[in-house]
């Protein structure tokens, strides 16, 4: 038992040596919406009466415990139940306590925290609609300015760091090549869903989480009121890529946002007039290879050796070397074409993802590429056509 | 009245098959108990064993042993055999072993189903591993990867092991519905003469109400899988949006089933605690009556508050303001049970032998996992707490030690019944403290994790989480070879040791501690009396 003791001791010493680390959160981190202050108050509320329930009820316990022992020769008594009213009036009282906590202490605010969690419209000011699918987050802005702006927010943690080859960064798993961008101050209306398997929105320092259901539309809503890059993560599990798709959010002042609302919009009219041009296979190649591998590669693998059974190789596959276009111009079924842009199983649908340049890069990509060389190339332009 | 003699004589004329016929065959409830609680055992190193694989790889940050995919399977498979192959079939054990002993019963009112009962259960636990195996020759990509709640489209997107899970649950299903009538029949037309329903034991009244549980909400859960299942296969829509059908109403259903399923898993320990206290504080149980109309009260309400566990799926205001409340109108029968469980020890004469150890440390962690049960029903907290590593540690401080540990404070209370030799108790205390202790360790840091922001089910995390990830390992395998004590001395007791007497505790009280340790084959030849 004294070995014990001192196993004990040296914890205890190690436990309140932790706390020096500044690094340490023991709490929510810092709230930047009214919903995530909100859920601080409520919780450092909650926890403060729990811990007081917790130690008193403890001890007691531990009173009993050195007390009422047999070594000290304590004689038991033999009561079974309260028996006199005044005994069972004591008894009452911890269950009026309790009955008080539960649902006015603890109740009334627990009330209105939950009307204001789940009034999405009143004074909002924009609407964005959050796509999940698997593993990346989509953005579409739908009202105002920023209207018809539509992205896809990718990991771009590199393969080396996830397999410990290279240091890690300091946002490690948390970082995206297109964040999501929101005003500051301004209370967006966010709608939710998915396109494959259930995802969660989630950014701790927002406190608003929902579901993303695939064919159903859920709401939330933020509102920012410190500028700032804010990181959180999908907290649903959604198959092997669960842990790599993290939301970036930059919250900045309205003039910056009305700038990058400009740039961005400038930056898709240039995409979409890029799909009616020609352009060369070592173009489509170069622009394939990257959006293969920033959306591909997570199952294909970067070789293309894919990881069956689960996910077939391109390699050789028949997908991948049969043709696409029929006689008539049109793609055929379970084409290369067919497979990217409607899915199939597994296989998510790319085409609300992907715009026609990107589709077709990569199509190329993969047909000339990987260790394939059929030789042909899909032209924007086709897969425009084939939207329709 | 000598009990030991009449059984003695009785087992002349009743042989039974020795050998590994004896275990296929037998209908005796003490031979069925020890089947149940050794596959309990070693189930528990099995879903231990998964689980320090996936401490393994979160030990710090980046990918190093196990892939994401097979990380996924890990913790599904993990958490379906700690719930349905360890911490049920320990409780059903127990039912099997007590329960006619306590009640003065020669043996369970359905022998032959009990039979069936068990033997269902090893064919369970191969379909749920096998996928393993098969992946390994290359049939298939290996077991469950959707977490244990299955939840739809990714439970329809999986490959076969979600069928074999499926299939799996089906039977352990079957096997739960069949202990769950042999034990009401029991109850109801077994109990010694003058033994009354508000006479029974507490551990029997823990039982009856999990098994009332078990049949209400079982087929509930084999209707989801199997919906799932035709989803999958046969072309139908419960779960998909594009057919009509709608994914969370799988979250309903599931929970429906999955909420009751946690105190299915704790009455029969809320049943036996109390015993135990009593034994070792010399001191008749406190507020009987009070204990049975809570558990009846946590019973009722266990079936009308699942949506509690998926409130961020969108719900309208009334049912979260609706399964908010409800939820924590649970607290009050079980503050009744905490006041009845400390008030028993209250100006006992107590003392400290293991299994009063476990039953107290017992309620202390307990509290903890009720306590952040609490704060988890608060709607707008739960956003922030929900799928994060806040509620892993929440469930399993109620569900490894109110659970587990639980039924370790039971096993050492009746090991020298069932074995006739004492425990090693020294070895037995120092159980009880690494346990303890690396429990403490190893899920305290993943509250912290959980408030600072880390999702339950990521196989790799951001930096920021690396310190109590790593505290949380460390004592995640201190925990899991600490429990190589339990079986060295569960083997040891029951090789040898010292002669347990009938009472073996001092302050026990109830008709089992009437009977010689071990208990003869047939329990209760001549049906005792209660007066």
């Amino acid at each position: 038992m004294q070995v014990l003791k001192r196993i004990g001791l040296g914890l205890v010493v190690f436990l309140a040596s932790l706390s020096a680390y500044a690094d340490y959160s023991w709490n929510f981190p810092e709230p930047v919406t009214p919903m995530a202050l909100d859920t601080l108050h409520v919780h450092n509320k909650f926890m403060l009466i729990s811990m007081a329930i917790f130690l008193v009820v403890l001890a007691i316990m531990i009173y009993s415990i050195f007390a009422h022992r047999k070594s000290k020769g304590y004689k038991p008594v033999t009561d079974k139940a309260p028996s006199t009213a005044l005994e069972i009036f004591w008894t009452l009282i911890p269950f009026a306590i309790l009955l008080l906590i539960d649902f006015v202490i603890m109740g009334i605010p627990a009330y209105h925290s939950v009307v204001m969690m789940e009034d999405t419209r009143n004074k909002a000011n924009m609407v964005i609609k959050i796509t999940g699918s698997q593993w990346r987050w989509q953005y579409e802005y739908l009202d105002g300015d920023a209207q018809g702006i539509k992205f896809v927010s990718n990991l771009t943690t590199n393969d080396k760091q996830l397999h410990n080859q290279e240091e890690k960064g300091e946002n490690y798993l948390l970082e995206v090549d297109n964040p999501l961008v929101l005003p500051v101050g301004e209370k967006v209306r966010i709608l939710m869903t998915a396109s494959d398997v259930l995802h969660n929105w989630w950014v701790p320092q927002f406190g608003s989480s929902r579901l993303a259901v695939p064919g159903f539309i859920r709401e939330t809503w933020v509102q920012v009121e410190k500028p700032g890059t804010y990181r959180g993560q999908c907290k649903e599990l959604c198959g092997k890529g669960h842990g790599y798709m993290p939301v970036v959010v930059n919250a900045v002042s309205m003039e910056e946002y009305k700038t990058w609302v400009a740039a961005k919009k400038e930056e898709q009219a240039k995409a979409a007039a890029g799909a009616d041009k020609e352009w060369t296979k070592d173009d489509l190649m170069a622009e394939g290879k990257v959006v293969y591998e920033k959306n591909c590669a997570v199952c294909h693998q970067v070789s293309g050796a894919g990881l069956p059974p689960a996910f077939p190789a391109l390699t050789g596959s028949k997908v991948s070397t049969s043709p696409i276009f029929g006689a008539d111009g049109k793609y055929l079924p379970d084409s290369h074409l067919d497979r990217v842009l409607n899915g199939k199983n597994v296989m998510p649908a790319w085409k609300a993802t992907l715009n026609d340049t990107e589709i077709a890069a990569v199509i190329t990509y993969e047909r000339n590429a990987l260790g394939n060389s059929v030789g042909d190339v899909v032209q924007p332009a086709q897969v425009k056509a084939a939207r329709q | 009245m000598s009990t030991s003699t009449v059984a003695g004589h009785h087992e002349e004329h009743h042989d039974h098959p020795t050998g590994l016929m004896r275990w296929f065959t037998t209908t005796n409830h003490k031979d069925i108990g020890t089947m149940y609680l050794t596959f309990a055992l070693v189930m528990f190193f099995v879903g231990g064993a998964m689980i320090l694989g996936i401490r393994a790889e979160l030990f710090k940050p980046g990918l190093q042993l196990i892939n994401p995919d097979f990380f996924n399977q890990l913790i599904g498979v993990h958490a379906l055999i700690m719930i349905f192959a360890a911490l049920m079939p320990a409780a059903t054990g127990f039912a099997n072993w007590m329960i006619p002993l306590q009640i003065g019963a020669p043996d369970m009112a359905l022998p032959r189903l009990n039979n069936w009962g068990f033997w269902i259960l090893p064919p369970a636990a191969i379909l749920l591993t096998l996928p393993f195996t098969l992946a390994l020759f290359g049939i298939g990509d290996g077991a469950l990867a959707t977490g244990w709640t299955f939840y739809p489209p990714l439970s329809v997107q999986g490959g076969i092991g979600v069928d074999f899970a499926i299939f799996a649950v089906h039977l352990l299903g079957i096997s739960s519905v069949l202990g769950s009538i042999n034990i009401i029949v029991t109850l109801f037309n077994m109990r010694a003469p003058g033994m009354t329903l508000m006479k029974m034991p507490m551990f029997a009244w823990g039982w009856l109400i999990t098994a009332f549980l078990l049949i209400a909400t079982i087929p509930v859960l084999a209707g989801a899988v199997t919906m799932l299942l035709t989803d999958r296969h046969f072309g139908t829509h419960f779960f998909d949006a594009a057919g009509g059908g709608d994914p969370v109403m799988f979250q309903h259903l599931f929970w429906f089933f999955g909420h009751p399923e946690v105190y299915i898993l704790l009455l029969p320990i809320w049943g036996f605690i109390p015993q135990i206290l009593q034994t070792f504080s010399r001191k008749p149980m406190y507020g009987y009556k009070a204990q049975v109309y809570s558990l009846w009260a946590i019973g009722a309400l266990s079936v009308v508050v699942w949506a509690h566990h998926f409130f961020t799926a969108g719900m309208p205001v009334p049912a979260l303001l609706y399964f908010m409340y409800s939820t924590m109108a649970i607290s009050l029968p079980l503050a009744v049970l905490f006041f009845c469980w400390i008030k028993t020890m209250w100006r006992g004469s107590m003392s400290f032998e293991t299994p009063m150890l476990f039953a107290v440390g017992w309620i202390i962690l307990f509290g903890i996992g009720g306590l952040t049960g609490l704060v988890l029903a608060d709607v707008a907290a739960d956003a922030q707490y929900h799928n994060s590593y806040f509620v892993v540690a929440h469930f399993h401080y109620t569900l490894f030690a109110g659970g587990i540990m639980g039924i370790m404070a039971g096993v050492y209370y009746w090991l020298p019944k069932m074995t006739g030799h004492m425990y090693n108790e020294t070895l037995g205390k120092w159980h009880f403290w690494l346990t303890a202790i690396s429990f403490n360790l190893t899920f305290i840091p993943q509250f912290f994790l959980g408030l600072a922001g880390m999702p339950r089910r990521i196989p790799d995390y951001a930096l920021q989480f690396a310190e109590f990830n790593m505290i949380s390992t460390v004592a995640a395998f201190a925990l899991g070879l600490s429990q190589l004590l339990f079986v060295y001395n569960i083997i040891s007791c029951i090789k040898g040791g010292k002669k347990a007497t009938d009472k073996v505790w001092e302050g026990a009280e109830g008709l089992e501690w009437t009977l010689p340790s071990p208990p003869p084959y047939h329990s209760f030849t001549d049906q005792p009396v209660v007066k």
